[in-house]
């Protein structure tokens, strides 16, 4: 028996139910039997099944995720997998040491699955910009799952892992998440080391859980966050403990702001409705919904695209053919190595990003396009601050639509930019924020909302979205899944 | 004509400094910076630019930069952060260096040199704090370069002067004076030979009483201050020769070929150097409180002038010699203690300028190299000013001890070179010396007072130097007027 | 802000990319319709406010200056194009 939630796998473990080896065994062979459908994995861990069975043997049983099968995002180093950010420019890269959340998932029990599928560098809102393939929805496979986690987000939809790491840029956990059915939690920046995540935008990166509860997600977070001494930017004395937030359902006393201008124009009036009604059932809960405006959405997404593409620009320089990844076999000389290999390495809308991100910090455009984003970011924090002295929380939709139709979103680059608007201020802040299920469309697609919180206040993330799940049952819909034919 | 060496131009000079602080580890990991490893052997993820990593600021780093900030009368930026500077090149292999540009650790100092013209303030504009490339070694015969990472991620002050100086005198001075000062705060150990110390010389000319600036050219790779002033007038006449035949200076990089005596300029052709700077996002903004600025200042012991100064004050040393002892740390220090174990100011200075310095001239080291021990030096003038030994044989005994740092005592009397102090002995080798030269006592009684010269020589040879020779003078002058 | 040829090819240098014929004409018409839409920014005033580059609030982070060994060197260059004495091995750089 396949148990579906980490949840579930922890208490059958303990009770001798079932054993690590049964359970990684059992979403191994789901990856077999879907996978080729669905395309959630770059790689699998060929060496899983021994290590869950070297589990059970001598394993550490009290560890928080003793004995899970965990997948995690082709961004994250490992030393025992390729690790490719599904780029061609990385393939073949074997990373020489482990990121520290890999090194944390280790340290706690986890059994790792394999690596999966992304947007190329985390560049995309679709995981169709990916060197191996795109993903597909598992509740339509004529959709994508979203991004950039899209392949994670697909491989907990798919019953191919119980959870899972993404990372969040500008939404690259939480709108996978609306799109597949799932819970992910985009950690406040510095919660979670970034040691080992090959960075798109430093500034804005965090890496988080998906899973199909928020009770899953609090049970990751705890396992990867906190200090670490390789990364600079992680805060120091982060210690989350969940365990008091998901018990109390009780949700008296506690403010919801409601931005009304989120949910005007351009957004598609099923989502929408399953915003309200999802507001309707935080205020049966007990909380007190208070409806304001947030005004600066409306430079959220040019700022975010101008820092997280600078940043970019530089991050991705190291890439040049020399030193690991793809190396071209034919060149004249130096420079005409590094063209080549980024040329060929890098694909479109990764180029595209580089340059935007270049232009941005180039000569004569720094004080118009760069410095003028960071001063749209500082107006931007300034009135989430506000917010925040007034709510516990703020709910808002995670994106205009739901899943697109694969092959609908490339062609047109500022559409799918745009399509960001709700998810980019969270990172431009470095804000915490929950994505959870509050319906479905017509077509049967799932939809989602999302609960932003202030710097370091996951746990009342964590209880907001607990309680919501204690009353719903959205989080527990699966889709009709399909074999490979 | 006036101008610089009557040339009708005038000179304006800038120095870009580049010192790599003697931290034990690199700036960002917990590499070893130590020099001349096997290659690759001092390199970790962090510094080889591997995908994922982040850097972490080395503390000792920081504290370095403050403290030579505080020396050279700068203003500490206390709220200052790192910035990127993006380019390619295979030394890097980030393809950024990690640098400071937007909020420099360090800004608008000075520093005082002595110039013909007196004492000269060569302002300072700025100090950064940033990290060193690796190194490329080419392989002309394969076409091949091969990349060693070692020294990447060095930590490294960049120490950038306001064009202030005008002659290659001026740079060297204002050179000096910089090493001498890091030297005193102990945070590098400035060998050009080894590339711990680089400088990047921005020179340009122009007519006599021309308002605007020419246009500058940069030379770099110079390793040791000999060859910069020789790159220096190089580059100041070829400069000059270019105008004066009615063409234009190309502002543009240019490399210093010091066995063959003349600049080049480079090929390279990095892109309009647009190098598109910005916030370091990977590192912690950093935050010097102002007890913490304190806590530097006090820790930085007395520099060159402020030592000068006491020197001439509290030894009665002359201006020219405390500059010399204060020039070079070690030296200073060797004179403080040496004076503080009894030995006396103005013959520890003798010593220490005069012997010390001609010896490690004729070696080519420096006196950071000395070895020898202040008990030794001091005992050594305990020798001289008890009359045990004459200034002869201190010298040939300070010889012993630059080169095997024995101790003086006990040498002096293993070879028997005390003085001949015994009045009686002394008395009967004049006695020997006067019967043995009747000519040279003939001569002197005859009027010839040169004539004592040679017979007090030939006294002291007869006591292999080891006679007071002012006492020997004394002696004979008596015996021969009876 | 309008893209012109002439700064495709400046920003692609810049960045070390080759850009085919039509990946010119396509990132000239892709930047300057984003850059285009970007320039809403310059409706809201910003005189007078601190660019924000570090949200976390975490400042004085430090190392101690202790030497930990390095890496195995065969790890370090594993990856690589090629390697020679302990070396990454590329083609001559110019001077």
């Amino acid at each position: 028996m396949q148990y579906e939630t980490a949840a579930q796998i922890r208490q059958a473990l303990a009770a001798g139910q079932t054993t690590a080896a049964r359970q990684t065994e059992a979403y191994l062979a789901q990856i077999a039997k879907y996978d080729g459908v669905y395309h959630c994995y770059n790689t699998i861990n060929e060496q899983a099944a021994e290590q869950a069975a070297e589990f059970d043997k001598q394993g550490d049983k009290e560890g928080p995720l003793a004995g899970v099968p965990v997948a995690i995002k082709d961004n994250l180093a490992t030393e025992a997998m390729p690790t490719t950010c599904s780029s061609k420019i990385l393939q073949g890269f074997i990373s020489p040491y482990d990121a520290t959340v890999v090194q944390k998932l280790q340290a706690a029990g986890a059994i790792i699955l394999g690596k999966t599928n992304m947007d190329e560098f985390a560049m995309g809102s679709t995981t169709e910009t990916s060197y191996t393939g795109a993903t597909k929805n598992p509740w339509d496979t004529g959709h994508v799952p979203g991004g950039s986690s899209g392949g994670s987000a697909a491989a907990v939809a798919a019953g191919e892992a119980p959870l899972a790491l993404g990372s969040d840029t500008g939404g690259s956990i939480r709108q996978p998440c609306a799109y597949c059915g799932l819970t992910g939690i985009k950690p406040t920046y510095g919660a979670v080391s970034r040691y080992g995540l090959l960075a798109y935008g430093s500034s804005l990166d965090q890496i988080g859980p998906i899973a199909h509860t928020a009770e899953d997600c609090a049970l990751l977070l705890q396992v990867i966050a906190g200090y670490d001494e390789k990364d600079s930017t992680s805060k120091k004395d982060v210690q989350f403990d969940f365990a008091a937030a998901l018990q109390n359902a009780d949700l008296r006393g506690k403010k919801i702001g409601l931005p009304l201008n989120y949910l005007g124009d351009g957004l598609d009036a099923e989502i929408k409705a399953a915003i309200l009604a999802a507001a309707e059932q935080f205020a049966a809960l007990g909380a007190e919904l208070c409806e304001f405006e947030m005004p600066m959405i409306e430079y959220a997404v040019p700022a975010y695209y101008i820092i997280a593409c600078a940043e970019a620009s530089s991050n991705l320089s190291r890439y040049d053919g020399i030193k690991y990844g793809y190396h071209p076999e034919r060149f004249a000389d130096l420079e005409d190595l590094y063209l080549t290999a980024r040329s060929e390495g890098f694909g479109l809308e990764v180029k595209r990003r580089i340059m935007l991100g270049t232009f941005a910090l180039s000569s004569g455009y720094y004080d118009a396009y760069y410095q003028k984003a960071l001063k749209v970011r500082a107006l931007i924090s300034r009135e989430f601050d506000k917010a925040f002295a007034q709510y516990d929380a703020i709910l808002s939709p995670v994106a205009p639509t739901c899943a697109p139709a694969l092959n609908a979103s490339l062609d047109d680059p500022l559409a799918m930019y745009l399509s960001d608007i709700y998810t980019v201020s969270v990172n431009l802040v470095g804000i915490p924020a929950i994505s959870l299920p509050c319906g479905f469309s017509a077509a049967g697609l799932p939809i989602g909302m999302q609960l932003l919180g202030a710097h370091f206040d996951e746990e009342m993330l964590v209880k907001l979205a607990a309680a919501y799940q204690q009353k719903t049952d959205w989080h527990l819909k699966k889709p009709q899944l399909k074999e490979a034919e | 004509m006036s101008g610089y060496k009557n040339t009708g131009y005038e000179v304006v000079i800038g120095l870009e400094v580049h010192v790599e602080l003697n931290t034990a580890t690199k700036i960002f990991c917990s590499c070893s910076t130590a020099f001349g490893a096997a290659p690759n052997t001092q390199v970790c993820p962090v510094c080889s630019g591997m995908p994922g990593v982040l850097p972490v600021l080395n503390q000792k780093v920081l504290e370095k930069g403050v403290a030579v900030g505080l020396a050279t009368n700068c203003s500490i930026t206390q709220k200052c952060k790192f910035d990127r500077k993006n380019y390619f090149y295979p030394d890097l292999p980030k393809a950024y260096q990690t640098s400071q540009l937007y909020l420099p650790l360090c800004r608008n100092g000075y520093l005082e040199i002595e110039t013909e013209g007196g004492v000269k303030k060569v302002r300072i504009h700025e100090i950064h704090m940033e990290e060193d490339a690796g190194k490329l070694n080419h392989e002309a015969q394969s076409g091949h370069t091969l990349i060693d990472f070692n020294r990447c991620g060095v930590p490294l002050l960049e120490i950038v002067s306001e064009p202030d100086m005008t002659s290659a005198e001026e740079v060297l001075a204002y050179l000096e004076k910089l090493k001498s000062t890091l030297e005193y705060l102990n945070v590098s150990d400035c060998k050009m030979q080894e590339g711990s110390m680089r400088a990047d010389v921005n020179l340009s000319v122009r007519k006599v009483g021309a308002a605007e600036l020419g246009t500058r050219t940069e030379t770099k790779n110079m390793n040791s201050f000999k060859a910069i002033a020789r790159a220096i007038e190089y580059e100041i006449f070829r400069q000059i020769e270019v105008l004066e035949d009615g063409g234009q200076v190309q502002q543009e990089t240019r490399r210093w070929d010091d066995e063959k005596g003349i600049g080049y300029a480079m090929r390279n052709k990095e892109n309009a150097h647009d190098y598109r700077y910005f916030p370091e996002p990977d590192l912690a903004p950093i935050n010097i409180s102002d007890a913490w600025l304190a806590e530097i200042r006090a820790a930085i012991p007395e520099l060159p002038d402020q030592k000068k100064e006491r020197y001439v004050q509290d030894y009665k040393l002359s201006a020219y010699d405390a500059a010399q002892l204060t020039r070079y740390r070690r030296l200073a220090e060797l004179f403080e203690s040496t004076v503080q174990l009894g030995g006396q100011p103005k013959e520890a200075a003798n010593l220490l300028i005069g012997d010390c310095l001609r010896l490690l001239n004729a070696d080519g080291r420096e006196p950071a190299d000395l070895q020898l021990a202040p008990e030794s030096l001091a005992a050594l003038l305990k020798l001289v000013a008890a009359g045990t030994i004459n200034k002869t044989t201190a010298k040939n005994v300070f010889e012993q001890i630059y080169a095997h740092n024995v101790d003086p005592v006990a040498y002096v009397k293993e070879n028997g070179l005390e003085m001949v102090s015994d009045d009686g002995a002394l008395d009967a080798m004049i006695d020997e010396v006067i019967a043995a030269n009747p000519k040279s006592v003939a001569d002197y009684q005859g009027g010839k007072k040169a004539a004592l010269g040679f017979l007090v020589g030939q006294i002291m040879k007869a006591t292999k130097g080891k006679a007071d020779a002012g006492k020997v003078n004394a002696k004979l002058a008596e015996k021969l007027s009876k | 802000m309008e893209i012109d040829r002439e700064m495709v090819e400046y920003v692609a240098e810049l960045s070390k990319l080759r850009l085919s014929e039509p990946e010119k004409q396509l990132m000239q018409q892709d930047l300057t319709k984003v850059l285009q839409y970007m320039d809403i920014l310059n409706s809201l005033p910003t005189d007078g406010v601190e660019p924000l580059t570090h949200v976390s609030g975490v400042e004085n982070v430090f190392r101690a200056d202790v030497a930990r060994p390095s890496f195995n060197r065969d790890k370090i260059l594993q990856n690589a194009i090629a390697a020679e004495d302990g070396c990454i091995k590329v083609p001559q750089t110019v001077e």
